[in-house]
């Protein structure tokens, strides 16, 4: 009786690997259906926008995003591009927006005088945005709270 | 030797005698017309002597030049950009008018001195200098009014409607605060240094 158990389930794994394998093949990737020696066609480039309104957030913990280009900022440990409008000291002058008070709070919860490290490198959370076609369809719409519809 | 000395002396004396006396043999035209020639040509050579100091090729033969600054350099808006118009060493760091820039150059021997002293000759060296530098190059633009970047930016001609919201806004405000170039466009065309003693707001860890 033994070894009939194990051929069945010997033949539902190999069975359930097919019909992975050939729902994998159905599956476009983004490359294109192009064999691998064909060039594929270059998508085109997506400019963003230069600079713009702030962007509504579309969610309550939402990062906002950047409404303008920041091609060739530079944030390392010299100098935050950034910062030098954004910081607390220079949004005034620059008529930006601040960041938020969050920043300046280490892992602890303590209070820092300066911007935290973990908050430093803006353009992990903070991103501008081009007008290209989103890759999935989406659906979501946000909350009336914030988008008072 | 004291004889050298004794002869060196006398042909300085003989020639000093024969400058101060009128030609005999040569006339007023012929000298006038030696001198106008050699002239142009003397002059023509140091002009065209101090041009050839005036180029890209000549500023980054040196390694500090070619492996820092000319380096960051190639990644920013004034060498790479959409049409192709692009702005040389020379163009930014050396005055136009004939003036300036020959007081530049003369400033130009204490870089030929650290040169020579290989005050930076290494990257490590570079960067613990680079504050220095910049703060040096910022206070000579800010003093002459950004005199370099008005050859090609001329604020007359800067059509603000063209421009993003950003920069309508600074460059009327800046119009009429009389700030210059330098004031806000720092760090354009090369990497800025640690800006911890300039703005700690803007680097992490200062305060």
């Amino acid at each position: 009786m033994k070894p009939k158990k194990y051929l069945i389930i010997l033949a539902a794994i190999v069975g359930v690997t097919f019909a992975l394998q050939s729902s994998a093949a159905e599956l476009g990737s983004l490359r294109g259906p192009i064999d691998i020696d064909q060039d594929s066609k270059a998508p085109e480039i997506k400019k963003y926008p230069k600079d713009g309104e702030p962007i509504v957030r579309d969610y309550v913990q939402q990062p906002p995003l950047v409404p303008h280009a920041i091609d060739r900022y530079k944030i390392n440990l010299k100098s935050n591009k950034c910062l030098g409008c954004h910081s607390w000291k220079n949004y005034r002058q620059n008529d930006a927006t601040k960041i938020s008070q969050t920043h300046f709070e280490d892992r602890d919860e303590n209070v820092l005088a300066n911007v935290s490290a973990r908050r430093y490198f803006c353009t992990q959370c903070h991103v501008p945005q081009a007008n290209a076609k989103p890759l999935v369809e989406n659906e979501f719409k946000p909350i009336t709270a914030i988008s008072g519809e | 030797m004291s004889s050298n000395i004794s002869t060196e002396k006398s042909f300085l004396k003989s020639l000093w005698r024969t400058l101060r006396k009128p030609s005999v043999s040569f006339s007023l035209g012929a000298l006038l017309m030696a001198g106008f020639f050699s002239g142009i040509i003397f002059w023509g050579g140091f002009n065209t002597a101090m041009e050839m100091t005036n180029t890209e090729e000549f500023c980054i033969s040196c390694h500090e030049m070619e492996d820092n600054v000319f380096e960051e350099y190639q990644d920013t808006i004034h060498y790479a950009n959409r049409t192709g118009v692009r702005a040389t060493c020379p163009d930014c760091h050396v005055p136009k008018e004939w003036h300036y820039k020959v007081l530049r150059k003369i400033q130009a021997s204490n870089e030929l001195l650290h040169k020579a002293l290989g005050s930076i000759d290494t990257r490590e060296k570079f960067e613990a200098k680079r504050l220095q530098l910049a703060q040096n190059v910022w206070r000579a633009m800010k003093a002459n009014d950004s005199r370099e970047c008005r050859n090609c930016h001329d604020i007359d001609s800067m059509d603000f409607v063209e421009q993003g919201r950003r920069a309508i806004k600074q460059h009327s405000e800046a119009l009429e605060t009389g700030d210059t170039c330098i004031d806000c466009h720092q760090g354009i065309a090369h990497e800025l240094p640690d800006m911890h003693s300039v703005d700690p707001t803007t680097v992490v860890g200062g305060n």
